[in-house]
């Protein structure tokens, strides 16, 4: 991130489908280098965003640029030098590694006497050597996964659009993605990403949280943790955590009116709190009136997703959002 | 929570063909409690969960879950279990309500039944206001939600839930995962899957299935701890170079990238701390954080399966 030249600048872009609003004046600028990742839930706007930038669907009204160029308008000229990984991998799943990866080749326009040498590489680079002739159909989902991720980059672009890569792969699958992410990053490739898997999130360099279309959060992971988060999570550890959480739910079945809401973490229960010291003594005095022993409450550091549900809270009421 | 062995696997194999999904596993799980299942894809996870919900022979070994034995008496044993398939088909054309009417049929609920219990289980679902609607036009979590409710409906001691959560958002996942904590409260056993390893902090003990076997069982808390090593976050001005300097330094066994932060797995904090600092210092970056940290519960099935595949 030495060099904080702008890959990626959006400006009060507006998408709508008749009367539906998908996309609502949202800017962000996405720096050279850096993985930005844009989360939000299903159907908030985030396929719509990644498809305006690739040109693929014309904004109602405001501006995009990507690597200097206006887009839609002129996005041909940049074409080669973009990546893009849909959420469904489009491989084809009859043809084997090699071929499919010679297909996207071809669709990028390399000249034949490269192909071998970059097939091979990509090969390398996705851990996929021996593979090569293995039919795509029988790839578990992470080596899918990296299959078509190295099949995104075949053309060495300068910017790749990852859209929900990582949906249902398992976390030894993720890290080893990750790990390749990270290195392309370090060879200077920016990178964005859409995801609704918040543990994902927090390796992304910045953020911006996008709900109902517009985004209501944006900054590095410990920036959104310290600013966007309106209150704390207590930790508490005790021997007796089912006790202690019917006794809250008791209390407020019986008029108390801090609603807290307790959620069980194993051995350990966390509570969302505005008020962590009202809240510890109160909880300390419950546990006490119902003999329960507490071994101790803490402030912990919000997790992304503690944060992007409190974020949802503010804005709006979380529940049965439609997609 | 009463310490009753409610579930109990002993050498319990299933092979397809030459290969091994399950190999002899020994599992027991006691009345309440919330287990979670995780593990790579195609280690076993899925397989298990089918095999306890009877839906797939035994090769060898036994299971017996409630009281009953599954292989001589599987009839016995599915009426107490409800299981929620990976892809759990709702019927797109019917409504929120006729789908659980449909499964209220098929688990042999009688109608007085139903009636007493879908309003009970709408609210619970969070579906009350959606009743009418097509299960084709529900959110994905609504949709998991629903399915929930119908696996509910006949009212089953245990709950097999196979990857719940997969696709869905975070604040429905949210959502999904109290609920499962209510029936938790209310004493139901659960056995819950997940490739989520935060959701597998949410459990009373977790299983690592790895290569059909179950590799590791515990609480999260005892998983945490069997780690070798401790883990440092540090936050620099440049996490490329620091990530450089970092890596080869001695008693690094592990740099791992969140974003502008790094995780790095030592042999001893207290051994290292100051030769990592020392070291960035020398190079001119500037330490914005450095302390040490718990380790993720991510991290801790990483390190585990390392040290697995290392053994074997």
């Amino acid at each position: 991130m030495k060099d904080n030249s702008i890959t990626i600048q959006t400006s009060g872009l507006v998408k709508k489908f008749g009367d539906f609003t998908a996309v609502n004046h949202i800017s962000f600028t996405v720096k050279k280098g850096e993985i930005f990742g844009f989360l939000g839930p299903n159907g908030s706007g985030k396929t719509t965003t990644i498809r305006m930038m690739l040109g693929l669907l014309p904004p109602t009204q405001g501006s995009i640029e990507v690597l200097g160029i206006p887009v839609p308008d002129l996005i041909t000229d940049i074409l080669p030098r973009i990546g893009y990984m849909s959420q469904q991998f489009s491989l084809y799943n009859d043809l084997t590694v090699a071929q499919n990866l010679e297909f996207y080749g071809q669709a990028y326009g390399l000249v034949p006497e490269n192909m071998g040498s970059v097939i091979r590489e990509a090969v390398e680079l996705s851990g996929l050597d021996g593979f090569e002739d293995t039919p795509t159909k029988d790839l578990s989902g992470g080596w899918r996964q990296r299959l078509a991720l190295s099949a995104a980059i075949l053309h060495r672009p300068e910017v790749l659009f990852l859209d929900e890569p990582t949906a249902g792969v398992d976390p030894i699958s993720r890290r080893l993605f990750w790990d390749l992410l990270y290195e392309l990053v370090a060879e200077g490739i920016t990178v964005f990403i859409t995801t609704h898997y918040m543990d994902e999130a927090e390796h992304c360099h910045r953020l911006a949280f996008i709900q109902h279309g517009e985004i209501i959060a944006q900054g590095t992971p410990t920036e959104i943790k310290r600013e966007a988060m309106i209150g704390d999570v207590l930790e508490i550890d005790t021997n007796q955590t089912e006790d202690l959480i019917k006794a809250i739910y008791e209390a407020r079945d019986n008029g108390d009116n801090r609603s807290l809401n307790a959620e069980l973490y194993g051995s350990l229960i966390h509570i969302f709190s505005t008020q962590p010291k009202q809240h510890t003594k109160y909880l300390q005095t419950l546990a006490k009136g119902a003999d329960i022993k507490i071994n101790s409450i803490s402030v912990i550091e919000p997790s992304l997703e503690d944060v992007f549900i409190a974020c949802m809270r503010d804005s709006d009421i979380g529940g049965n959002h439609e997609e | 929570m009463t310490d009753k062995e409610f579930i109990k696997i002993t050498d319990l194999t299933r092979k397809f063909k030459d290969n091994i999904a399950l190999d002899s596993i020994n599992l027991t799980i006691q009345e309440g409690e919330l287990f979670g299942l995780v593990g790579p894809d195609g280690a076993g996870k899925t397989t298990l969960l089918r095999t306890l919900a009877g839906l797939l022979g035994i090769s060898s070994g036994e299971v017996r879950e409630a009281g009953c034995d599954l292989r001589k008496n599987s009839e016995a044993v599915k009426s107490k279990i409800g299981y929620m398939a990976q892809e759990f088909s709702l019927y797109g054309k019917l409504s929120v309500l006729e789908n659980l009417q449909f499964f209220g049929e098929m688990y042999d609920v009688p109608p007085g039944l139903q009636k007493e219990r879908i309003p009970g289980l709408l609210a619970f679902a969070q579906l009350t206001d959606f009743t009418n609607r097509r299960a084709a036009k529900l959110s994905g979590g609504m949709k998991k939600k629903l399915a929930l409710a119908c696996t509910l409906l006949h009212q089953p001691p245990i709950l097999l839930l196979d990857e719940p959560t997969t696709g869905v958002d975070p604040v429905s996942r949210r959502e999904f995962w109290n609920i499962l904590n209510d029936l938790h409260l209310d004493g139901t056993t659960i056995i819950v899957s997940t490739p989520y390893m935060d959701e597998a902090d949410r459990c009373s003990r977790v299983g690592l299935i790895y290569q059909g076997r179950i590799a590791v069982c515990d609480s999260p808390k005892n998983i945490r701890q069997k780690i070798e090593g401790e883990f440092i976050k540090i936050v620099t001005n440049d996490w490329q170079k620091a990530r450089e300097i970092i890596h080869p330094l001695k008693g690094v066994l592990e740099v791992q990238s969140y974003g502008e932060a790094l995780h790095i797995l030592v042999d001893s904090s207290t051994k290292r701390l100051g030769q990592i600092q020392k070291a960035l210092r020398k190079n001119k970056l500037e330490i914005m954080e450095i302390r040490v940290i718990k380790p993720r519960m991510e991290e801790a099935f990483i390190s585990l399966i390392r040290k697995i595949g290392q053994t074997n």
